[in-house]
C-alpha cells in the first residue's frame, strides 16, 4: 500500500531523514517510536505533503502512484489522513461546515455524488457516537478554544467521518486522559475493523497506546533512520530500557545526537 | 462681519490673478479650482443662485482647511490645482460586442457570475431594448412615485425638489466638517437622491444601478437620502463588478436623514480599481458618509463590503439623537497586495436608551495594511445607553498588517459599552490542515474568508450577499500559499 524508500531529506540544509525504508501492507498497524527530534513528525508530514521539505532521495508511492509529485489535498482524497500532533485552529469555520466541505471534496474525487445537508447530518450523528464528541464543539469553529484533548479527539473523529485507507496518527495519545485515551483508540479501531484493508502507522511515544492498538510491526526511528524492526515486544522492551541501548548498538555515543 | 466680508474680497481678487472666464460652452473645465471653476460648474448643471452660493461658501472654508494627516495611510500628496473638476457627462463609446471588451474584464465578470446582458452594459456594450436600463428605470420610477417616493439624481433634486434639498443637504455632513467634505461641497458632481414619505415601506431595493443617469457620477459624488416619519429604505451602493476610472481622487459625501419611527438600511460594496500588485495607479477613496437618526426610535445600518481601492478612508457614522434611536454598522474591509484601509465608523449617542452595534472584519492579504477605528461616544444626556463593538482582524500571511484603534468617550454613568477584538492568523498551518482534508488552497482560504464575514453577509439583500462572497474570492486569488 504505502511504500516509503531510501528516504532522505531536509529542511532548510538541514538533513532530517537519512535513508528511511518502510513498507507497509493492506491492513497492517505499524507504530513508530523513537526520541524527540528524531524525524517522526518529519516523515509524517512528507507522506501527507506538507511545504517546506526538499526531498533529496528516494521515494514513496501509495497504492503504487507516486506520492511525492502530488498536492496534498489528492494524496489525502487518494485515502492518506494525517491525524495531526499538534491540530491548529482555524477561526471562521464551522467544524460543521469544514468537514462537510472535505467529505464532499473527496467524494467528488472518488466520482460519487456529494452529500446533501441531510445525509451528511446522518453521517456526522453516526460517527459522533464512535468519539463520544460534543454536539456543541460540531458548530463551533475548527479546533478553536478546543482543550488539547478535545482537539485530539477531533482528529480522530475526522478519520471516522473522511474513512481513508490509510490513517498516520502523529502523538494522538499525547495529552489524552486515561479515558480519551480509550475513546481514541477505540476510535482507530472501529474505523480498522471497517475493512481489512485499512492500514495504520501510530506514532507514540507510549507503549501504552499499543496494548489498545495492538501493531503488527514495531519501528524505532532514530537520527533519521529506522535503526530497528520488531513486534509489539519491541515496544515494551523500549518502555523498560529506554532508548540509550538502541544508541550504543548504532555505535552513537549515547545522550548526544 | 465686515471683516469677513472683507476676507471674502480679498479672496476673490487674489483668485482673479490668474483671471480667466471660462467658457460656457466648454465640455470640460480647465485644471484647477477657484471661484470661477466653482461658478462654471454651477452654471453648467443649470443651478440656482442658493446652490452656488452654497457651493461658494464651502470652497472659501475649504481654503482656510489642512489636509488631514491622522489616519493610518501614506500616499504621496495630492496635487489639488491639477484636477479637473467638471467635465460634461461624456456617453461612454458604444462598443459593438463582447468581443471588443477586454478579455480580462470579462474574466472577472465570469468570476464574479455577473449575467451577460449586464456584462454588456456594465463594460459599455450596446443592448437590445429587452434589458434597457433605462426602461428598467422608468418603470421603476413610475411605481415609485404612485407611493410619493421621490428617487432621482441630486442634480434633478435641487431643480425639482429645492425645499427638501434647502433643509437636508449639509444638515448631517456640514460643508465645514472636514477637509474632504468642504471640497465635495465645493465642486461636487452628482449622486442620489431619495425622499421616501411619511409611513411608506419603499417596496424595494433602490440602487444606482436603476438610476437614469447613474453613468459618470464622477469623483465627487453627493448622496442624500431622507426617511420621513415611520418610512424604510434599503438602499445598495456600487455593485461587485470591477470599476476602473482614471481619477485618481475621490471625495464621496452621504447624508442620511431617519426621522420618528423611520428605518434606512444603507449597504455599499465597493470595489474601485486598487492599481496593481505595486499598489500603482489605483484609486484614493475618501469618504464621509453619516446618518442622523434624528426621530425617536429610528434605525440607521450600515452595511460595507470594501474591496477596492488604493487606499479606502471612510468611518460611516450615526448620531443618535431620537431617544430610543438605534444605529448599526457592519463592516468587511479586505486588503491585498499594497491596498490600504483605514475605515470604522462612529455613534454618538445623545439620545436616551440610544442602542449601537459595530461589527467590523479587517482581512489582510499580501503587503497591505488594514486599520479599523471606531469611536463610541455616549454624551451626558443619552441615559442608559447600549453599544456593543467587535472587531476582528484576521491576517493572511505575515507581510501584511492590522491595526485597532477603538476610542471612547462616555460621559453618562449608565451607559453599557462592551468591546471585543480578536487577531487570527491564516497561515500555511490553517492551509495545510485543510489541504490534508482534501479541500484545495483557492476553497480553503474562500471557505475561512467567508465564514468569517458571514455576520456582516446576513445583513446584504440576499443577491448581493452571494456576489460579495464571490468578490471576496476573486479579490484574494493567489494570496495565500
Ligand atoms: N521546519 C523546520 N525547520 C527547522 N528544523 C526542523 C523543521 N522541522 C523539523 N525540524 C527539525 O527536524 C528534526 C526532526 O523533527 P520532527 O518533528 O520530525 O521530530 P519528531 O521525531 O517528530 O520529534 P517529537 O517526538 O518531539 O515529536 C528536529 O531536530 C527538528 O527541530
Ligand atoms: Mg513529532
Amino acid at each position: 500500500m504505502l511504500t516509503v524508500k531510501d528516504l532522505y531529506a531536509s529542511v532548510e540544509e538541514k538533513e532530517i531523514l537519512k535513508g528511511i525504508n518502510l513498507k507497509v501492507n493492506p491492513g497492517e498497524v505499524h507504530a513508530i517510536m523513537g526520541p524527540n527530534g528524531s524525524g517522526k513528525s518529519t516523515l509524517a508530514s512528507i507522506i501527507a505533503g506538507r511545504e517546506g521539505y526538499s526531498v533529496t532521495n528516494g521515494s514513496v508511492t501509495f497504492e503504487g502512484k507516486d506520492l511525492l509529485s502530488m498536492s496534498p489535498e489528492d494524496r489525502a482524497r487518494e485515502g492518506i489522513f494525517l491525524a495531526f500532533q499538534y491540530p491548529v485552529e482555524i477561526p471562521g469555520i464551522s467544524n460543521a461546515t469544514f468537514l462537510k466541505t472535505a467529505v464532499n471534496e473527496i467524494r467528488k474525487y472518488k466520482g460519487l455524488e456529494e452529500l446533501d445537508a441531510m445525509e451528511f447530518l446522518a453521517l456526522i450523528r453516526e460517527k459522533m457516537k464512535i468519539v463520544g464528541i460534543d454536539q456543541t464543539l460540531f458548530s463551533r469553529p475548527v479546533n478553536h478554544g478546543f482543550s488539547g484533548g478535545e482537539k485530539k479527539r477531533n482528529e480522530i473523529f475526522q478519520l471516522a467521518v473522511l474513512d481513508p485507507k490509510l490513517a498516520i496518527l502523529d502523538e494522538t495519545d499525547s495529552g489524552l486522559d486515561i479515558d480519551a485515551l480509550k475513546i481514541v483508540a477505540n476510535g482507530v479501531n472501529v474505523f480498522k475493523q471497517q475493512s481489512k484493508e485499512k492500514a495504520v502507522i501510530v506514532v507514540t511515544h507510549y507503549q501504552r497506546l499499543l496494548d489498545y492498538i495492538v501493531p503488527d510491526y514495531v519501528h524505532v526511528l532514530y537520527n533519521g533512520r529506522i535503526v530497528k524492526s520488531g513486534t509489539k515486544e519491541l515496544a515494551l522492551e523500549l518502555e523498560e530500557r529506554g532508548y540509550d541501548w538502541i544508541k550504543e548498538e548504532n555505535n552513537i555515543p549515547a545522550s548526544t545526537k | 462681519m465686515s471683516t469677513e466680508i472683507k476676507t471674502i474680497e480679498k479672496m476673490a481678487n487674489t483668485e482673479y490673478k490668474y483671471g480667466f472666464v471660462t467658457d460656457i460652452e466648454a465640455d470640460e473645465a480647465p485644471k484647477g479650482l477657484n471661484e470661477d471653476i466653482i461658478r462654471f460648474i454651477s452654471a453648467k448643471k443649470g443651478e440656482p443662485e442658493w446652490m452656488t452660493q452654497w457651493r461658494l461658501k464651502a470652497y472659501r472654508h475649504w481654503l482656510t482647511m489642512k489636509e488631514p494627516s491622522w489616519q493610518n495611510v501614506k500616499y504621496s500628496p495630492i496635487d489639488y490645482q491639477d484636477i479637473v473638476y467638471y467635465s460634461a457627462p461624456k456617453q461612454k463609446k458604444k462598443l459593438n460586442s463582447m468581443e471588443e471588451v477586454d478579455p480580462k474584464l470579462v474574466q472577472t465578470f465570469d468570476k464574479l457570475g455577473i449575467p451577460l446582458e449586464e456584462q454588456k452594459i456594465l463594460a459599455g456594450v450596446a443592448v437590445d431594448a429587452v434589458f434597457d436600463s433605462v426602461s428598467v428605470a422608468t418603470t421603476y420610477k413610475e411605481k415609485l412615485s404612485e407611493l410619493g417616493i421621490i428617487f432621482c439624481s441630486m442634480s434633478e433634486a435641487i431643480k425639482n425638489h429645492p425645499d427638501l434639498v434647502k433643509k437636508y443637504l449639509g444638515s448631517v455632513v456640514p460643508y465645514t466638517d472636514n477637509f474632504f467634505a468642504s471640497l465635495n461641497s465645493a465642486v461636487f458632481s452628482d449622486g442620489s437622491f431619495i425622499y421616501i414619505p411619511k409611513g411608506v415601506r419603499c417596496p424595494m431595493e433602490l440602487s444606482t444601478y436603476f438610476r437614469i443617469n447613474a453613468e459618470n457620477t464622477g469623483q465627487f459624488e453627493r448622496t442624500l437620502i431622507i426617511a420621513d416619519e415611520g418610512a424604510y429604505v434599503s438602499y445598495l451602493e456600487g455593485c461587485t463588478a470591477p470599476m476602473r476610472d482614471t481619477n485618481q481622487l475621490h471625495a464621496a459625501v452621504v447624508e442620511l436623514v431617519a426621522l420618528d419611527n423611520a428605518q434606512v438600511k444603507y449597504s455599499t460594496v465597493q470595489n474601485w480599481y486598487a492599481g496593481d500588485v505595486n499598489g500603482v495607479g489605483g484609486i484614493y477613496n475618501f469618504v464621509t458618509k453619516r446618518g442622523a437618526c434624528r426621530g425617536k426610535s429610528s434605525k440607521i445600518s450600515w452595511t460595507q463590503v470594501e474591496t477596492g481601492s488604493a487606499i479606502t478612508w471612510k468611518y460611516p457614522s450615526c448620531i443618535l439623537q431620537g431617544d430610543n434611536s438605534i444605529g448599526e454598522f457592519y463592516s468587511v474591509a479586505l486588503t491585498n497586495n499594497m491596498q490600504q484601509a483605514d475605515t470604522g465608523t462612529k455613534m454618538i449617542h445623545i439620545g436616551k436608551n440610544t442602542r449601537s452595534t459595530i461589527v467590523s472584519k479587517g482581512i489582510s492579504a499580501g503587503r497591505s495594511q488594514n486599520s479599523y477605528r471606531g469611536l463610541v461616544k455616549i454624551g451626558p444626556k443619552a441615559e442608559g445607553a447600549r453599544n456593543f463593538s467587535q472587531c476582528d482582524s484576521l491576517l493572511l500571511g505575515d507581510k501584511c498588517g492590522a491595526h485597532t484603534f477603538p476610542y471612547l468617550e462616555v460621559d453618562n454613568p449608565t451607559a453599557t459599552v462592551e468591546h471585543e477584538a480578536t487577531t487570527s492568523k491564516i497561515g500555511e498551518d490553517q492551509i495545510f490542515y485543510l489541504n490534508q482534508r482534501g479541500i484545495k488552497t483557492e476553497d480553503a482560504v474562500n471557505l475561512i474568508v467567508n465564514g468569517y464575514c458571514k455576520e456582516v453577509f446576513k445583513e446584504l439583500p440576499m443577491e448581493f450577499a452571494v456576489e460579495a462572497q464571490r468578490l471576496l474570492s476573486v479579490s484574494l486569488e493567489g494570496s495565500v500559499g
